[in-house]
């Protein structure tokens, strides 16, 4: 009987993936609702960055404002990324390395600042440092600025970013284990020779994805900027910010001229993270525990 | 001294706990804890008539509704999307791929003025579709399923690639039609990480700000997102209904992701 089956048809009705005038339907509806939403915005960034011509684009991209906008921009990311590697590192070692007590309670605390709106991030650190906040007063005494000036900027940046590097190293320390990190230590290792010569290497890659993501979130945070910067033109505005003031005076050439700063490192940021999940899936799939276990171990002991 | 039970032979325990909870404690605990004490502060009189203000209603209502409409526009349209990338033969299709996921590496800033561009009186959308979305309600709604849509995407992807193909062909043999393939074979498959997505999305729409501040218009009562409410009352140095009103949407928010949360459960536990 099951030679009556007509394997081409059945197939035709199947496989909505591969025939069939309601997958071709589903086909275009997708991909056009994904193109017209994603190419749009990145079309009008820079078509009308670019509307005036190139030249008021470098003009206005190289106006005192911006550039400061963009130096702050970098700075702060110099400091919270760092920061926060340091964080994600140490705290993906205690997580992945030991079991303890109201572990899982950290683990939900670590992850708190994801589920926080980009304003209310920004609005703790003005209830702590502001004028009228906690130590505002204090702080006022010695003439140190936190609020509306870089260091505030700086905090809050780190404290949207705070999950992103721990997240994306957590789940593979986690995969991998602690036997290679064990054979070390029976081999004599240190502790710093055990992570710098056993465990980074297998986590590099998810270390430099955690960064890369890190970064993106830094350099392009509004809200959270926003609420603690005060706008000072010149001294406290980011790029971000920096795009928002000119809009606000319509002026739209060079708003959109800084936006494209940004979003070409979107795009950089894309690539990035597409090149090190194939880096990723390469690395990290064969795993080759037992090869891996000795070669490092050895190299470790010695 | 305390010490702590703990398992695991590799030195380093306590340098890491100490240095983990100490920077934790410092970058987002006593932030938050500075929100939940100025927020308690505030008494049972003072917080109704903050919450009961028509302004703050209207803008809760109008958070909640867009994003559970952007949310749900996310839940279908990213599943189509995740389906098309899994299972259709495309060109380009790592390049399609990538592109999901610029709505996260766009920073919002820039995601706002370009839709709103897009959406104003002379944009190329308004053209086509005949209708100004920017400064409306809608055109909240379509920033936050421009912000939202990674979200569904990257959920409901691995869930299709799970999906064996041999199961639709063995329930075509069975004699099931290609709805009933959706509805009793596909669907109760899929459901768990669309509503995982759908959260996501939901959650991260409540508190967006930066893509929504340029394309709503913000006139209050009508366009006036939860954010941007706490944003003019922190302007006003009016920090007691700031701290607030922060303190009503994070609890809010929590409260709605653990409601999807137990309807994913029981999802979950149904269909396994």
């Amino acid at each position: 009987m099951a030679g009556a089956i007509n394997h081409r048809a059945l197939h035709a009705r199947v496989r909505p993936g591969a025939h069939g005038k309601l997958s071709h339907v589903v086909t275009v509806v997708a991909l056009t609702y994904l193109a017209v939403l994603i190419l749009g915005p990145l079309g009008v960034v820079f078509g009308s960055a670019l509307s005036k011509g190139i030249g008021p684009y470098f003009a206005a991209l190289t106006q005192p404002d911006a550039l400061s906008a963009m130096w702050l921009t970098i700075v702060t990311a110099l400091v919270a990324v760092p920061t926060n590697l340091l964080f994600g590192v140490t705290a993906a070692w205690l997580l992945s390395k030991y079991d303890f007590p109201f572990k899982t309670l950290l683990t939900t605390l670590i992850d708190l600042p994801f589920s926080v709106s980009p304003v209310v991030s920004g609005l703790v650190f003005v209830l702590l440092f502001g004028r009228s906040g906690w130590f505002g007063p204090f702080l006022e005494r010695f003439s140190i600025h936190i609020i509306f000036a870089w260091p505030g900027i700086v905090l809050a940046t780190c404290f949207v970013t705070f999950p992103i590097v721990v997240r994306e190293l957590l789940s593979l320390m986690q995969a991998q284990g602690s036997a290679e990190e064990e054979a070390a230590l029976t081999l004599g290792a240190s502790g710093l020779a055990i992570f710098f010569r056993v465990t980074l290497p297998k986590i590099r890659w998810a270390l430099l994805y955690g960064v890369v993501l890190c970064n993106a979130r830094a350099m392009g945070e509004f809200g959270a900027v926003s609420v603690v910067s005060g706008h000072i033109r010149g001294e406290t505005n980011t790029l971000p910010l920096h795009v928002e003031v000119l809009y606000d005076e319509y002026q739209f050439v060079g708003a959109f001229a800084a936006a494209s700063v940004l979003t070409l490192l979107g795009l950089l940021t894309l690539g990035a993270k597409k090149l090190l999940e194939w880096q990723l899936v390469r690395t990290t799939m064969p795993t080759g525990a037992i090869v891996a276990l000795s070669t490092t171990a050895t190299e470790a002991g010695q | 001294m305390f010490t702590m039970k703990r398992t695991g032979i590799l030195p380093g325990f306590g340098l890491t706990l100490g240095y983990t909870l100490t920077y934790l404690s410092l970058i987002v605990l006593l932030p938050l804890s500075a929100l939940a004490l100025k927020a308690s502060g505030t008494s049972a009189q003072k917080f109704l008539s903050i919450v009961t203000e028509p302004r703050v209603i209207n803008a809760f209502q109008l958070s909640f509704e867009a994003s559970l409409i952007a949310a749900s526009i996310n839940a279908v349209m990213g599943t189509l999307v995740a389906w098309v990338l899994v299972r259709h033969p495309l060109p380009l299709r790592s390049l399609f791929d990538a592109l999901v996921d610029l709505p996260f590496a766009l920073p919002t800033a820039v995601a706002g003025i370009a839709l709103t561009a897009l959406t104003s009186q002379d944009g190329i959308v308004t053209r086509l579709v005949g209708v100004r979305l920017a400064f409306t309600q809608a055109g909240i709604v379509v920033a936050l399923s421009f912000i939202g849509l990674p979200f569904v995407v990257r959920s409901v992807q691995p869930a299709v690639e799970s999906i064996p193909e041999h199961l639709e062909e063995a329930a075509a043999i069975l004699g099931a039609s290609r709805t009933q393939t959706l509805y009793r074979v596909l669907l109760p498959r899929l459901w768990p990480a669309v509503l995982t997505g759908f959260a996501v999305a939901f959650a991260r729409g409540l508190g967006e700000y930066g893509s929504v501040v340029f394309i709503s218009g913000n006139m209050p009562n009508k366009t006036e997102i939860v954010p941007l409410l706490i944003v003019t009352r922190l302007e006003q140095y009016d920090y007691q209904a700031a701290a607030t009103v922060a303190a009503l949407l994070l609890t809010l928010s929590f409260l709605s992701l653990f409601a999807i949360n137990l309807l994913q459960n029981r999802l979950s536990a149904r269909s396994t």
